[in-house]
């Protein structure tokens, strides 16, 4: 059976994290550097304030330590850095959203540090625009769409691109960077 | 209103299994030659409490047979009976059938009745005989086993092994060539469960074999052949014309049939089901099932998972709870602060439980060799002596499911090639009896099984050649020792120059080593002529429980495993010297040992830098001893190992990570990785 190019919204439901044309899905949106962005809601494990990390040797720079789960260890990871943003202290109101990449039977959780989070809303897939093109396509290739919602464009982010990448790839850069600090004498 | 007894069923099982565990422990104790009047007793006293139990619960062929068990072992126990080495054999075997026996009740398969009654009977010769040499020595006319010497006869063969019959170590082969040797052999090949190429698991075995054999042979000979098998396939022997089967002593002559014990696979017991059999109470005892022979209930291991997190979080909560306990004021305070510190104790205790339960003492897998090894060393004409130690180490679960098979390989290759004939040994200088050795222990945050022997040893030479002769390595390639002994571990490879049914040294080595490979460990051997050779198994920690000793490096902690740790010590001011510039060492028991800095290792902004403000920690790794430099040593606590590859990936230098009593993460050091590190940095 050939499944048909549009699917209508039922099929949409039975299948919630298909992409389908014109379903809708809820998003659950954050600020970060007076900016709005989004990430399906789906992939959101939980949400928690921030608390001091444990530092793991030779990590990318935007990977901040690792914290303790309910008994799992957890990278978390600056969304800050990792989009070039400027740093900041982190506060009380800092929030850590836990999210989960799928990867064939293998899931992997990890935790991104915001500045807040604002809001669950629903996004229609044929309000989502895609990002135009500006600079490279590298820095936009994170981005799935832009979408306006009171006023205020969100930046609707693919973790599996923004993250998923480079934590399955996190071994090889990690000894890359072993072999950098293996290299350079400390001081 | 009678009493419904078939609630006691399981209590009865669990006890009496448990009583013939010890009565198996305390015969192989024994001392044929001066028997030690305690063990007679602990035996006779498991025998008599399985036949009144057995009794009660209307048992009555397990009673019938204890009695008679217990009869022979009243007469040695009052000295009227001398000990012959038959005896210890005739009690083992004796074990055997009544453990078939309450499992058959169990509902489990059921044993030959012929088998119980040659048993009984000549246990009833035993004690008849008295003195003399009892068992062995029984009159033909009265073996309710096929005669020797009996005319040709024609036994038909039904012999279809497992699917994962090789994995075992197993090769069907050989017992086919072995079959033939016992008479006119002719074989047909049952390729009907072959699956396509496609779907083809080159690991397993599809085929079955049916075989007749003429000649003048028995049954018993037949199944020794199968002895390895036993468990791993679904075996029938039968003799159509059934002249040979003399009438058993109980029974109306049943054709000898039997089932070998199908285990595994349901509804795989041969069509002909032996008629008079053991066969009853099937739905009696149903909650059984398969397990509740040990006392014990099995719970998944995501469930213990589960419930140490839950313990976990409950330990930060408490934590947290403390905290502001301290900060409180009022009457109420002081007996709130005495409560939580109850509660903080409870907590340490219920996280310790928790903790324990995944794991189990080697002993568990170990408990098996003393029967196997007396066994095999008895069907080989050897002697050999078995030593174990370490098994009180403690190893998760799953690791210690999987670890037996391998073990289990590397001790029956030990018997059967690594140990000589006693004369050889003698003519060698060595003792007449072989040592195997097991052992356990948590070394360098691995833990380390060892299978040793002294045994011959790996015969370099002979493997060299039997790897030219079939093409592993060119006639012109020299290799060194390591990669010589390297080549065992190579499919196929044996240098048994017969092949035995026990084991053939290579036949099932590159399965061990994946086995173990598949548990993230790995398999070194090493061997010296006539004198030995010794397998050792690195498993690593993942899975395990560790000692650690926390240290501080600047607001970080880590924890170094305990076993690695050789001294901490901290060092006077100017007793460093410096090589070459860059690194620095000190002296330790008369050897100069290099420092290793962590916090330059980790880039960590710690509170001392010199040397002497600090501490060192003199660890082993790689065979390596190195000064660990470090703020300050913290508690020593046990640990539970987390994976960091699960969400993230693996670090350098890092072996896993822990969940302080805090809430908070601790990684734990590996410290040949660490040193293998420092030496990619010296060579740069």
């Amino acid at each position: 059976m050939l499944e048909p190019e549009t699917a209508g919204p039922s099929s949409a439901t039975a299948r919630p994290s298909a992409e389908a044309e014109s379903a809708s899905r809820q998003v659950l949106t954050f600020v970060l550097g007076g900016e709005t962005y989004g990430v399906d809601i789906l992939r959101v494990q939980e949400i928690r304030g921030w608390s001091a990390v444990t530092k793991i040797p030779r990590a990318p720079q935007h990977v901040l330590g690792v914290l303790n789960l309910r008994g799992a260890i957890v990278p978390i990871v600056d969304l800050r850095t990792r989009l070039d943003l400027e740093r900041v202290e982190y506060t009380a109101v800092t929030v850590i959203i836990v999210l989960s990449i799928v990867s064939g039977t293998a899931r992997r959780d990890f935790g991104v540090v915001v500045d807040g989070v604002s809001d669950v809303v629903d996004v229609k897939s044929s309000e989502v625009r895609p990002p135009p093109e500006i600079g490279s396509s590298a820095a936009t290739s994170y981005i799935r769409g832009l979408v306006t919602i009171a006023e205020r464009m969100v930046v609707l982010l693919d973790i599996d691109r923004l993250i998923g990448a480079e934590l399955s790839g996190l071994e090889a850069s990690a000894d890359r960077a072993a072999e950098r600090a293996a290299a350079a004498p400390y001081g | 209103m009678s009493l419904d007894l078939t609630q006691f069923h399981d209590a009865f099982f669990q006890e009496s299994f448990e009583a013939l565990d010890a009565m198996e422990a305390a015969l192989l104790t024994l001392d044929v030659t001066a028997p030690d009047p305690e063990i007679i007793h602990t035996i006779f006293r498991a025998a008599h409490s399985i036949k009144g139990g057995s009794a009660t619960f209307g048992f009555s062929d397990i009673a019938s047979f204890t009695h008679s068990l217990e009869t022979l072992l009243d007469e040695v126990r009052s000295q009227r009976l001398t000990v012959s080495a038959a005896i210890p054999d005739l009690l083992l075997k004796s074990i055997d059938v009544i453990r078939d026996m309450l499992r058959a009740v169990q509902g489990k398969p059921p044993v030959e009745l012929q088998r119980i009654a040659d048993l009984q009977l000549d246990l009833e010769l035993a004690i008849a005989h008295k003195s003399a040499a009892p068992a062995a020595s029984q009159p033909p006319e009265q073996s309710a086993r096929p005669a020797h010497g009996a005319a040709p006869m024609r036994w038909q063969i039904s012999f279809r092994p497992y699917p994962q019959f090789f994995a075992r170590g197993n090769d069907p082969l050989r017992m086919l060539r072995e079959l033939a040797a016992l008479g006119q052999l002719d074989v047909r090949t049952d390729v009907s469960q072959l699956p396509t190429l496609a779907e083809l698991d080159p690991q397993a075995c599809h085929l079955a074999w049916s075989m007749e054999l003429t000649g003048e042979t028995t049954e018993e000979a037949i199944r020794d052949v199968f002895d390895w098998a036993v468990g791993e396939c679904d075996l029938d022997i039968r003799c159509p014309e059934g002249v040979s089967s003399s009438s058993g002593p109980s029974a109306a002559p049943p054709p000898i049939t039997s089932v070998a014990e199908p285990k595994r696979t349901d509804g795989a017991v041969p069509a002909a089901e032996p008629p008079h059999t053991l066969e009853r109470t099937r739905g009696e005892a149903p909650s059984l099932g398969g397990f509740g022979d040990s006392g014990s209930i099995r719970v998944s291991v995501e469930k213990i998972d589960e419930l140490m997190n839950a313990v976990g979080e409950l330990v930060i909560t408490q934590a947290m709870l403390s905290q502001l306990g301290c900060n409180l004021d009022g009457p109420a305070a002081e007996p709130l602060r005495s409560g939580l510190g109850q509660l903080e104790r409870n907590m340490r205790e219920l996280q310790e439980s928790v903790m324990r339960v995944r794991m189990l003492p080697i002993s568990f897998v170990f408990s098996r060799f003393p029967r196997m090894v007396r066994d095999l060393a008895q069907r080989l004409e050897k002697q050999v002596v078995l030593r174990v130690t370490g098994e009180h180490t403690e190893l998760d679960k799953t690791v210690l499911e999987k670890i037996g098979d391998p073990l289990v390989h590397l001790v029956r290759n030990s018997i059967d090639h690594g140990i000589e004939r006693p004369a050889a040994r003698v003519a060698a200088g060595k003792p007449a009896a072989g040592t195997i050795h097991l052992d356990a222990c948590h070394r360098g945050g691995n833990i380390a099984v060892e299978v040793s022997d002294d045994g011959a040893g790996l015969d370099r030479d002979r493997i060299l050649a039997k790897a030219r002769e079939r093409g592993l390595v060119g006639a012109s390639d020299t290799l060194t020792d390591e990669q010589a002994l390297e080549l065992i571990f190579l499919p196929g490879f044996s240098t048994a120059d017969q092949t035995t049914d026990i084991s053939g040294r290579g036949v099932g080595m590159d399965v061990v080593r994946r086995n173990i490979k598949e548990l993230g460990g790995k398999i070194e051997v090493s061997t010296a002529r006539g004198r030995g050779s010794r397998f050792v198994i690195t498993l690593p920690l993942t899975l395990a429980i560790v000692d650690g000793q926390s240290v501080a490096v600047g607001r970080e902690t880590y924890i170094v495993p305990l076993t690695s740790i050789v001294e901490s010590l901290q060092l006077k001011a100017g007793s460093v010297n410096r090589l070459s510039g860059q690194s620095e060492v000190f002296t330790f028991r008369g050897h100069y040992l290099p420092v290793i800095r962590l916090h330059q290792l980790f880039g960590v902004e710690p509170r001392v830098r010199e040397l002497h403000e600090g501490l060192v920690v003199v660890v082993e790794g790689e065979g390596e001893r190195v000064g660990l430099f470090v703020d300050d040593l913290l508690g020593q606590q046990q640990v539970v190992i987390k994976s960091l590859d699960a969400n993230y990936g693996h670090v350098a230098g890092v072996s896993g990570a822990t969940i302080l009593g805090d809430g908070s993460v601790a990684l734990i050091l590996d410290l040949p990785g660490l040193i293998r590190m420092t030496r990619l940095r010296a060579a740069a």
